[in-house]
Order: C-alpha cells, then structure tokens, then sequence
C-alpha cells in the first residue's frame, strides 16, 4: 500500500470516533468542570465535600482504569454502556474533575475588589457571579481550558483499547492485515499532529492575546 | 456481587505487579528529567536551526497520544533493527513523550532567574558550562520542584498504557486474572484503590511543600 493509501484507509475508518468521542467528552468535560468547579465554593460543607470527591476520585486514579472500570467492572453490577459512550463517558468525567480546577482557580483569582465592588452594589449573588466575576474568570480560563482539549484528543486514543473503531484502533487492525507497520504508524502520529495543531495554535493565541499590555 | 473473599485472594498477585509499575514510573520519571533539561537548555542555545528544530520535536511528541508512540516504539522500532522489551521500550516511551513535558517546566525555572545572573556569571569570566551548572540551574530547579513532583504522579498513572505494549504491570495483570474468572469488578476496583492511595496522598505533600516554598519568598 501506498502512504497515500494509507492514510485514506486511517482517516476513512477512524476519524468518525475520534472526533465524535473528542467532541461529546469536551462537552460533558466543561459541563461536569463548571458544576463541580463552582460547587467546590459552595457555603455547604456537603457540596464541597461531593464535589471535591468526585475530582479526587476522578484525578486520583488512572483514566485506563476508569475506562476499563465502567467497560468491563459496571456490567457485573447490572450497568451496561456501549463502548462509545463508556468513552464519552470515562474521558468527560476524567477531564471534567481537571476542568474544575482551572475553573475554581480562575474564579479565585480574580481581585476581591470586584466581589466588593457587586456587594456594595447590592447586586445578587447570581447577577455577581454571572456579569462581573465569570466574564473577566473565563479569559483567564481559555488558555488552561485550551490545553486542557489537547490532553482530551490524545486521551481518545485509549478507547481503541474497549474495542472501539478510533484511529489507532484503525492503525492497528490496519497493521495486522498489511504489515506497513512504519508507514501506518508514522501517518498515524501525522493525523492526530494535524488535528492537534488548529486548537494548538489557538491557545498560543489566546495566551499571547491575554498575556498583551499586562505586567 | 463484590467478593470480599475473592477480592483478597486476588491481593498478592496484583500487589506483586505493583513493582512493575513503580520501577517504569521511576525509570521513565529519571529518563524525562535528563532528556528534558537536555531539551530546555537546547532551546536556549542561539543558533537558529537548533532551536528551531527542538522546538518543532517538542510540539509533535506534545501534540500526539502516548499510547501511539508507545506502538510506534514497539513496532516500528524492530524494523529497522532496534527491539526491544516492553519494559524498554514502556520507560523510553514515557520518558521521551515527559521530557516534552519538563523541558517547559525547566525553561520557566530558567527564563525566571534573574537576568543579572548571566551578566554577573560572565563579568566573573566563569565558563559557558559553568554559568550553567554553577549558577543558573542551581537557582532555576529549586522553585520547580512542585511541578516536577506533579509531573511524576502524572506519570505513575499514565503507566497503565505500558499495557497495550504487552507489559504485564498491575492493570494487566487484573485484566488477565479477570478474563480467567470472568470477575473483573473486584481486580479493577483493587487497582484503582492503589493508584488512589499511593497518588491522593502524593499530590497533597506536593501541595503542602509548594505552600511552604512560596511562604519562604
């Protein structure tokens, strides 16, 4: 087989999964990030206690064991996934608990002044969190969240591993039928390079963007 | 459904596995400290065509899965005449895709000394070499501990992908005791309990000694 070949074979058979699964994780990721995020601030010691277990849990242990976890431990106790949304659904919580942490810590560091400055408005709670501290919190969040979606596309790789049909899965099954083994495995670190390279120099922007006319 | 007696007489054999997995996160860990202050002060030096090319290296072993260069190691590796263990080729996988890694936490820990120290270090007529071993890496690692230290835990648990490699370290082992039983519940939950525990409370010293550095500037 040609490279070209190749490389036609790789994208036409796997890159539905990887970016289907990259795609909802990063949703269910931002989602379980700002919830947990924000309840890790919360006035009751409960919702702090939850939260802040669910992203020890989440970062305390490996994301292979996770995925192996609700894969093939779940079933026993009579919850059953298919093998894309046990992907979807590992990777989201897995980067959901990091997600969290550049959540907090951007809202953290915005100046208490603006916190004083919405009380002695006699502005809400919502109305403070929701118009002055997560507008000036999410610019500073971009760049971390940005890396943070590099991470998540590299980490879809391990579902080949629960038998779904992503790109290295694809890599794989191509390499035991054709023995390219160089070809396949070299045009297989160029597409995940290729798709990675956008979102990279995106967040360099941002940074570069945020970081402009600030000490 | 979850099999105390079971679960304790699977222990030993996935505890016994455990050595694999500390002895590649370490190897890998040392392997991505050297090659990553190796890469850092590359990327300082001022010909173009060097730093240029180190950084372009930087960015693709970043940007691609560990787990496909883990495959790229094992398999293409022997094609042109280098083959190697899983063990080997697990810790040299590590260690490259973290070197990446650390290089950027070196370059912070060095782009952070202060900018006098090179022009003191070269008034005092002290060599190329030396400005760099006596005086600036002396005072850029230090403040970058923590971060290392975060990276290593990182590393313990991205271990588990040294099985798609064949290696047989603790989850491995669990998937091959789990596939003989058909019980994998109490096998995977025991690995997940180990990897909590031995990085849970790893990360919290790793806090605390970033708390007491920063109190002390």
């Amino acid at each position: 087989m040609s490279t070209f070949e190749i490389f036609i074979a790789l994208v036409k058979g796997g890159i539905q999964v990887t970016i289907q699964v990259t795609f909802f994780s990063t949703i269910l990721a931002v989602i379980l990030g700002f919830i947990s995020g924000l309840a890790r601030m919360s006035r009751y010691k409960i919702i702090r206690f939850i939260s802040g277990a669910y992203i020890e849990i989440f970062r305390g242990t490996s994301l292979l064991v996770q995925l192996f976890w609700i894969y093939f431990a779940l079933p026993i106790i009579g919850i059953r996934f298919s093998p894309i949304s046990t992907g979807i659904l590992a990777i989201g919580l897995n980067y959901g608990a990091y997600c969290s942490e550049i959540v907090r810590s951007a809202i953290q560091s915005v100046p208490a002044g603006q916190t004083e400055a919405c009380i002695a408005l006699n502005m809400t709670k919502a109305q403070r969190m929701r118009r002055v501290i997560l507008p000036q919190a999410f610019t500073m969040m971009l760049p971390n969240l940005g890396n943070q979606l590099i991470e998540l596309l590299k980490s879809t790789s391990l579902v080949s591993m629960i038998t779904l049909n992503d790109l290295t899965y694809q890599g794989n099954i191509l390499n035991a039928t054709t023995l390219e083994t160089t070809k396949i495995y070299t045009m297989l670190l160029a597409i995940y390079f290729i798709i990675a390279l956008p979102i990279t120099q995106c967040t360099k922007f941002l940074e570069r963007k945020f970081s402009e006319g600030r000490a | 459904m979850w099999d105390w007696n079971y679960a304790f007489s699977i222990l030993p054999q996935i505890l016994s596995a455990l050595k694999i997995t500390v002895a590649a996160t370490f190897s890998g860990f040392l392997l991505a400290l050297a090659l990553g202050l190796i890469l850092s002060v590359l990327s300082r030096i001022n010909i173009r065509p060097v730093s240029l090319v180190v950084k372009g290296l930087v960015q693709f072993i970043r940007d691609t899965p560990l787990l496909v260069q883990l495959y790229f190691i094992f398999y293409v590796f022997p094609k042109f005449g280098l083959t190697l263990e899983p063990f080997t080729a697990g810790i040299l996988g590590l260690g490259i895709h973290y070197a990446t890694y650390l290089s950027e936490v070196f370059r912070s820990g060095i782009e952070a000394v202060h900018a006098g120290q090179w022009e003191a270090a070269k008034a005092l007529n002290f060599s190329r070499i030396k400005t760099w071993t006596r005086i600036i890496l002396p005072q850029a690692i230090p403040p970058v501990i923590p971060v290392i230290g975060n990276y290593l835990i990182t590393m313990f648990k991205e271990t588990p992908l040294l099985s798609a490699i064949t290696l047989v370290e603790i989850l491995q082992t669990a998937k091959i005791i789990g596939a003989g039983s058909f019980r994998y519940l109490e096998g995977f939950t025991i690995v997940g309990v180990i990897f909590f525990l031995l990085s849970y409370p790893s990360s919290l010293l790793i806090n605390k000694l970033e708390i007491k550095m920063n109190n002390q500037n």
